[in-house]
Formats: structure tokens, sequence, C-alpha cells
């Protein structure tokens, strides 16, 4: 028997490596910008990357984890909600950000149990419901004092410039973490777990995937960064209104920039949030028209291209910047001039089945 | 007697919810569908009647003859032009699909018709404010109860379609099985496009009596799919009679939500949602048989 095997697996091509220098390079120049840029640009960019750390949690959660939920907003609002609580009861600003995702990554587990257990059309309608009733019960609290809002007044202990900044570098570092722990998680076993399970519940089971399992880990990773991203939302723009912060925009502007961007890809949420911001800079003043066609481009998206922007061009050239699946390399007699047939999940189309 | 009225009210309102619940419920049933476009396109048929009322000084009830077969148009194309297309992609894909025209139909509507509330009270007369005293204390209104008895015979005329009609036989085959009811000789796409055509026909009077009822603005589209979403669920999705059943617990519950606070309406509303649907999903089997049984008194 020939000791050399017909094939070679790999999953960094060198495309993806140059990816990963330049991702790096980009952070630390971000790192540094508030000393650069002005303070609007300082402004705007903080948004970009709340919109990143939002586009890549509905991804993982639907692209990824085949749980389209259409009440994301529960954990935004929670995000803020919990952030003005924690503040209220005597912790200090910035960590009370941190913990409030954290208190909404504990509620998510707990909501795990129950809403794990419904069925797809089910789940997706039923989170919305849950977002509203969260909605409905914060109002409850007088501290809130309805749909006037309630400010973390514990920011103005921070100078205007200092606070722009810790904020920036805060948005910076959350969208690092959190999406620098979907690619691992996503490479892990879980990963290839929630990956199966996306292409095949069934199947996923009969080769013994612990499907609830898997599907908890994505689901509380999710809310936990739609938390971080409300409780960021809250310090940039400091009151807090449920009406607005537990409102279906959110969630809706979520699905526009991974349906533009691309479904069930790890940079298809990236390019999604980019597009997303440029069009809010440059139209968000239209208003109606402006969500309207918001509205439109994503149903456009539904119909005729549904993986996406990014789908397209990874179909098309054969193009993996930041690879969570394998790429298998033939050495056989016909031996593949397109550099092989990827064999990971990662490609597969953009539907959740 | 509050409470007495407030369930009574509630049961009247469930008539409301199972009208709009299951023209839903009907295309979960039979094209396994949730169209999350539901409460906007509700709200849409009420603003047609609401123009047709103001601007051409036409009854409600008349323009019905217009608006309800072009509600049914926009089924056939809904379904031919978006469902059936976006599930090609993927069996969640159209729910994404019908998120987006929801957006681009609460903003063109709000971009037609303004931010104001409209309704449909002014043009129907005393019908709106008129009721029956049932005691002293006790009034329903004769709109409640129009509406109620509308919905009873919707879903009466939906089941008689459905079971005594060749075209209700073809829905049924297909919802049953698509592939196989192609085998004898069913178009399914055809059917399909015809069950949303009646979908959305019952979407349009189920605006229209929301349009009598109440206020509406272009905004509300959600709030009214949620309702129905709701009603649909506790009613068993895919159940055209659970719908009733499911209206009237979410009506009841509203209505007695509402006499402990004022927030009550909603949250009694979305909370029964969750605990009946915590129910059905969380408890065993067994467990949920007994609680038939002792409902019934006795019978498994």
């Amino acid at each position: 028997v020939s000791t050399t095997r017909a094939y070679s697996v790999s999953r960094w091509t060198s495309a993806s490596v140059a990816t990963a220098v330049l991702a790096g390079v980009l952070l630390l120049v971000l790192a540094v910008a508030p000393g650069l840029f002005p303070a609007n640009v300082v402004d705007r960019l903080t948004a970009l990357f709340i919109y990143v750390i939002l586009a890549g949690m509905w991804n993982a959660l639907s692209g990824y984890g085949g749980l389209v939920s259409i009440g994301q907003q529960a954990f935004f609002g929670l995000g803020g909600y919990f952030a003005i609580r924690l503040s209220e009861w005597g912790v200090s600003a910035y960590p009370a950000l941190f913990a409030a995702a954290a208190l909404a990554g504990v509620v998510a587990f707990a909501m795990s149990f129950f809403v794990l257990l419904l069925r797809a059309g089910e789940f997706a309608v039923g989170m919305w419901v849950v977002a509203e009733l969260l909605r409905l019960l914060v109002n409850l609290d007088n501290l809130i004092q309805g749909d006037t809002g309630r400010s973390l007044i514990a920011l103005a202990a921070y100078g205007m410039e200092l606070r722009r900044n810790l904020t920036y570098w805060l948005a910076l570092a959350s969208m690092t973490v959190l999406l620098g722990t979907v690619f691992v998680l996503l490479r892990s076993r879980v990963g290839g777990a929630i990956q199966a399970i996306r292409d095949n519940e069934e199947a996923a089971i009969s080769v013994g995937v612990r499907v609830i399992g898997a599907k908890r880990i994505i689901f509380v990773l999710a809310a936990v960064g739609c938390a971080m991203a409300g409780a960021l939302w809250l310090a940039t723009s400091t009151t807090f209104q449920p009406r607005s912060f537990f409102g279906i925009q959110w969630t809706a502007y979520m699905i526009f920039m991974v349906l533009v961007g691309g479904l069930g890809r790890f940079e298809g949420p990236i390019l999604g949030a980019i597009i997303f911001f440029f069009i809010e800079t440059w139209f968000g003043a239209a208003g109606v028209w402006y969500l309207i066609g918001l509205g439109a481009t994503a149903l456009a998206f539904a119909l005729f291209l549904p993986r996406g922007i990014w789908g397209f061009i990874e179909d098309r050239f054969q193009i993996h910047l930041l690879p969570v699946g394998y790429r298998l390399h033939l050495r056989a007699a016909a031996s593949q001039e397109a550099g092989g047939e990827d064999m990971g999940h990662d490609n597969r189309a953009g539907g959740s089945r | 007697v509050n409470a007495l009225n407030a369930v009574l009210q509630g049961v009247l309102l469930g008539g409301y919810y199972a009208m709009i619940a299951c023209g839903l419920s009907f295309m979960v049933g039979v094209m396994k569908v949730i169209n999350l476009a539901h409460g906007s396109l509700a709200i849409l048929a009420a603003f047609a009647l609401y123009f047709l009322a103001e601007h051409l000084g036409i009854n409600p009830f008349l323009a019905l003859a217009g608006v309800l077969p072009l509600m049914g148009l926009i089924g056939f194309l809904l379904q031919k032009a978006i469902l059936e297309r976006s599930a090609r992609a993927g069996s969640l894909v159209p729910i994404l699909a019908t998120f987006g025209l929801a957006i681009v139909l609460d903003n063109a509507l709000f971009e037609m018709f303004g931010a104001n509330t409209r309704s449909l009270a002014n043009y129907i007369g005393a019908l709106s404010f008129d009721s029956w005293a049932l005691t002293d204390d006790l009034y329903v209104g004769k709109l409640a109860v129009l509406i109620f008895v509308a919905a009873i015979a919707l879903l009466g005329g939906l089941q008689l379609f459905l079971t005594r009609t060749q075209p209700g036989r073809m829905i049924r085959a297909t919802a049953e099985d698509p592939d196989t009811a192609e085998l004898v000789g069913v178009d399914s796409r055809m059917v399909n496009a015809l069950a949303a055509a009646i979908a959305l026909a019952t979407v349009g009077l189920a605006g229209m009596f929301m349009g009598m009822r109440a206020t509406f603005d272009p905004y509300a589209g959600p709030l009214q799919l949620i309702f129905a979403f709701e009603a649909a669920v506790i009613g068993g999705a895919g159940s055209l009679w659970g719908t009733i059943v499911g209206g009237i617990v979410l009506g009841a519950a509203q209505t007695l939500g509402a006499q402990i606070h004022p927030q009550g309406f909603l949250i009694a509303g979305h909370a029964v949602f969750l605990l009946v649907l915590f129910g059905r999903t969380v408890l065993p089997q067994g467990g949920l048989r007994l609680l038939a049984a002792m409902m019934t008194g006795g019978r498994l």
C-alpha cells in the first residue's frame, strides 16, 4: 500500500493567511485611530463596530445555527436596560456595560430551555413576542419612566473626549472578541456540530450530535453579543427608551446586513455591515424612502441572491478569506486545476437548510 | 360583573382574532410558510377601504366587493412572485422575504397616508356604537357580535369549501403531500397560488372589521401579525376551528389583563401565548392528555 495519499486536507490558503495578517494590521490602526481622526469620525466608526457585532451575531444564530430570529432586539434592549439598572444600583458606568451583557446571557441561557424547543417558524415569531413582552415588562420599571426613557447619568462623570474614546475602544474590543469567539467556535468540534445541524438536523442527530447543546451555545453567544451592542449603543446615545431599544428595526437592520453580505458566511456580515453603514450615512436622511429602500433591497436579495454578495463572490472566484471549513486537494490523475473541492460546510447554499 | 363583562368582551374580540388568524394559519397549513407581511396586508386593505369611503363615498361593506378580489390577486402574486421563489433557497428564506415586504408596505402606506390614525367607524353609521343590553350591566356591541358571527361563518365556509368542493380537496391534498398530489394530476403550484389568494381575501375581510372596530395607522401591521400568530398558535397552527378557540383565549386574556393594569392588555396576551407554547413543547405528551381529559370531563 502506498503511503502517499491521493489527497490532502488544508484549512488556510495563502489568501486567508494574508487576510488574517491584514485584519491584524487594520485592527492595530483602528486602535490608535482616536488620536488621528476627528471626533465625528470616531463616533461613526463606533456605530460601525456596533453594526458589525449585530450582523455577526445574527449570522452566527441564523446562518450557522439555523435559528432565524425576528426577536434579537430583545437582547439589544436588555443590554441597554440592565446597564441602566446596574448603574442605578451603584455599578460604575463602563463595568456596568459588560455586566449588562453577561446578565442578558444568563437570561438567554434560562430562556433557551424553552425557546429552543420551538420549531423553525414558531421560534422566529415566538422570539418577537418574547421581545415585545420584555419591552412591556421593562416599561413597568419606574426607573425607566415609561417611554420618556432614562439616561446613563453615570457617564457624565467622564469628560466628553475621554467618554468618546473609551466607548470607541470598548466597541472595537467587543467586536474583535465577539467575532473572534464566533470564528474559533465555528472551527472547533462544536462548530462542526452546529453546521451539521444547519445542513440537516435529522442527519446530525443520527451521527450523534447533541443538537440542543450546540444550539444553546450559539443562542447564548448571540444574545450576549446583541446585549453588548445594546449597552454600547446606550453609551453612545446616553438615553434608554424602551420603544427604540426594543424596536423591531434592530432585527430588520441585522437581517438586511446579513442577507446583503452573505448568510452563513463568516465574511458576509462584516461586508453587509460596511454596506449598511454607507447606505445609512448617505441615505439615512431620506427617512421613509430610505426604509422602503432597505426593505426592498432585503426582499430582492432573498429572491434573487439569497447567498448575498459574499456568497456570490465566493462561488464565482473560490475565495475563502477567513475559512471555517476545510479544503480537499486531490492528487489523482484528474487533479483539479481550480485548487480542489471545498469540503467545509461553509459554502453551502444561503438557506439555512 | 366587571370580570364577567371583561370575559364577554374578550370572547367577542376573539372573533376578530380568529378572523385575522385563519388566513395565517391556512398558509402555514398548506404552504408551510409564515407570512410576516400578513398584518401589513390587513392594514393595506383597511386603507384601501378608507380611501374609497373618504374620497369616493363608497360604503365599506359595498367596497368589499372590489377590495376582496384585489386582495385575492395580491395573494396570488405574493405566492407566485415571492413565496415560491424564495422557498427554493431554503425553508426559512420566505420568512425573511416577507419581512422585507412588510417593511416596504408599512413605509409606503406612511408615505401615502401620513402618520394620522384612521378608522372606518365613521362610514358605517350607528353600527359602530349601537349595542344590545343583556342585563342592566352587561352590554354587547352590535359590531362586535357581527364580527364574531362573520368569523364563524367564514371558518364554516372555508371548512365546507375544503371538504365539499374539488378545489378544496386539491388544496388539502397539496397540503398533505405536494409530490403525491402531483402524481394524481394536481398542479400543486397553481393550488398553492389559489390557497394564497383565498388566505389574502380573508385578510381583506379581517382588515375591514379591524378598521371598523378600532383605529389604525400605517405602522399597525406588525402588532396585527403578532395577534394573528398568537391566536393561530394557541389554537394549534394549521387548524381552522382551532383559531376560534385561540382567538377567544387571547381576547379574554387581554381584556382580563386590562382590568388588572393599564399595560395588562398586551402583557396578558403575550404571557398566555407563551404559556400555551411552553405547555405544548415542554410538558410531556402524557401530561397534556391528562390535562385535556380533566378539562373535557374524563373523556380521553
